[in-house]
């Protein structure tokens, strides 16, 4: 993991303060979407090798949700955004 | 070559000159009855008991580093069958089985010690969970002990008994659970599978899998196309990397585990001893060097290593459990990459493609269940029906509400 992430709102900070949940790319189901949407929305999961886009809360800052892309790999962060800008997601 | 303490002897009176290696590195041929993507411990002992007892010997384990560069030389040794759950408990009891009885059967020295684990309990709670668990163990025919805490206090007297805020009240016990030489299980499993015609293909990677008619046909590698009868995945850490080859999707995730060796120290600890308040476990090698871990850091990661937060945190768990390791220097730590699977618990499994099977999932439990893996998932290839140990562990128990929740906190892979 990248030492510090830049939050959009307090600059870049220590990724302790940090606190992950996962997987921005998931987004919820409508109620009756079926159980194959359902399935896939609780367990299946993306998991690249590279360039990932994932929900970041800023617990000990702004405690804003972030979209942090990161590279799971070399642990690098690309680009942090407010989740707000995102879009509907989960 | 068979090793034995005459071998020993005959190789010392002639200068050790006749040794030879353990096992070939053979140019691949153009096709396999069965291609294993994967050489770690799962899959070296796939390819071993394929050829063993199954009679499968056109085999090859393809390893895209070296053998035991992955995660069966990035553990923390542990072996034990302490579950709770039905599905989980036959299965890692048929591991510890094995264990018992393996450096015989592969006439190899894996340094199986039988020393006992550990788990200390803080609450009267977790005194009732653990009690509720040995008793699982034992309708299942496995051993266990409920130790109070002035049995723990004679087997492990530095123990922080009178935290503040986990005092010890005493631990369950797996005498038979213990620690193995984790290199040595690799190199037994490749040597054994070798020697009864396993091509074990070192620096091969595969980069794409190729299918005709709904069937796999073989497998593109960094050593060109190898054709294959059945193609077995155990790639477990980067599962998801070579699912996506066919278009499936895995309830998997991956993260990253730490794992530390201290200095030498002269011996004090006897057993495998985990703290229950926490997530940190301890053995000491036989080498003197204190081997521990605790919990993964967190987010996902194909790197193989960690964060400083979670060294200070098992740091942190370790003195809370024993105050004398605050003086105790850290040699080396390292990190591993865990297939996170959605409930805890592994995947032995055919898949959507008829020749295609699937080995996965193994969160940080994947060490001690060796043997037992390679057994129940050559069993599924060879004869397309899982062991019955094995036949829980399917991928589409998540589908059919039948999780294998060993934890208890849900499809939240970070949690496990």
């Amino acid at each position: 993991m990248a030492s510090l992430i830049a939050c959009p709102h307090c600059g870049p900070r220590p990724k302790e303060e940090f606190t992950i949940r996962g997987d921005a790319g998931i987004v919820r189901p409508a109620p009756d979407a079926g159980e194959d949407a359902w399935h896939a929305y609780v367990y299946l999961r993306d998991n690249p090798r590279g360039r990932h886009k994932e929900h970041w809360h800023h617990t000990s800052g702004c405690r804003r949700w972030l979209v942090v892309e990161r590279d799971t790999m070399s642990h690098a962060i690309h680009a942090v955004s407010d989740a707000s800008t995102e879009g509907a997601t989960a | 070559m068979r090793y034995s303490a005459f071998s020993v002897f005959l190789n010392a009176l002639r200068g050790n000159k006749g040794w030879a290696p353990a096992w070939r590195s053979p140019v691949p041929k153009n096709r396999y009855d069965v291609i294993i993507i994967g050489g770690g411990g799962h899959g070296l002992a796939t390819a071993y008991y394929l050829a063993k007892e199954f009679g499968v010997t056109n085999v090859a384990v393809l390893e895209k580093g070296y053998i035991g560069s992955g995660n069966v030389g990035r553990n923390t040794t542990i072996i034990r069958s302490n579950y709770l759950l039905q599905g989980n408990n036959p299965f890692y009891e048929l591991s510890m089985k094995l264990w018992e009885g393996l450096e015989q059967d592969f006439n190899f020295n894996a340094m199986v010690s039988q020393r006992g684990v550990l788990n200390l309990y803080h609450s009267d709670a977790q005194r009732d969970a653990y009690t509720r668990r040995g008793n699982a163990m034992r309708l299942h025919g496995v051993d266990a002990d409920l130790l109070d805490r002035n049995a723990v206090r004679q087997m492990l007297p530095f123990l922080d008994f009178d935290n503040a805020r986990f005092p010890i009240q005493g631990a369950l016990m797996q005498k038979r659970g213990g620690t193995v030489r984790h290199d040595a299980v690799a190199w037994g499993y490749a040597r054994g599978a070798d020697s009864r015609g396993v091509d074990i293909i070192q620096n091969c990677e595969v980069t794409g899998i190729r299918r005709e008619n709904g069937r796999v046909t073989g497998v593109e590698t960094s050593q060109g196309f190898i054709g294959c009868g059945k193609l077995a995945l155990a790639a477990a850490g980067n599962s998801t990397v070579v699912a996506d080859m066919v278009d499936l999707k895995l309830p998997i995730e991956s993260h990253v585990l730490q794992a530390f060796v201290s200095e030498g120290l002269k011996p004090f600890i006897d057993n495998v001893v985990t703290f229950g308040a926490g997530h940190f476990y301890v053995s000491q090698s036989d080498k003197g060097g204190l081997v521990f871990g605790g919990d993964i850091d967190g987010y996902n990661s194909y790197a193989q290593r960690g964060n400083l937060a979670t060294v200070e945190h098992v740091a942190e768990a370790g003195v809370a459990m024993i105050p004398a390791l605050s003086r105790v220097r850290v040699l080396r730590s390292w990190g591993g990459v865990m297939d996170m699977s959605m409930d805890g618990s592994p995947i032995i499994d055919r898949t959507h493609i008829d020749n295609l099977y699937l080995n996965a999932g193994w969160c940080y439990g994947g060490f001690k269940a060796t043997p037992a893996s390679g057994f129940c998932y050559a069993h599924l290839i060879a004869k397309n029906e899982p062991h019955e140990t094995g036949r829980a562990f399917r991928l589409d128990r998540f589908a059919r509400g039948r999780m294998i929740d060993e934890k208890g906190v849900g499809s939240q892979p970070n949690l496990h």
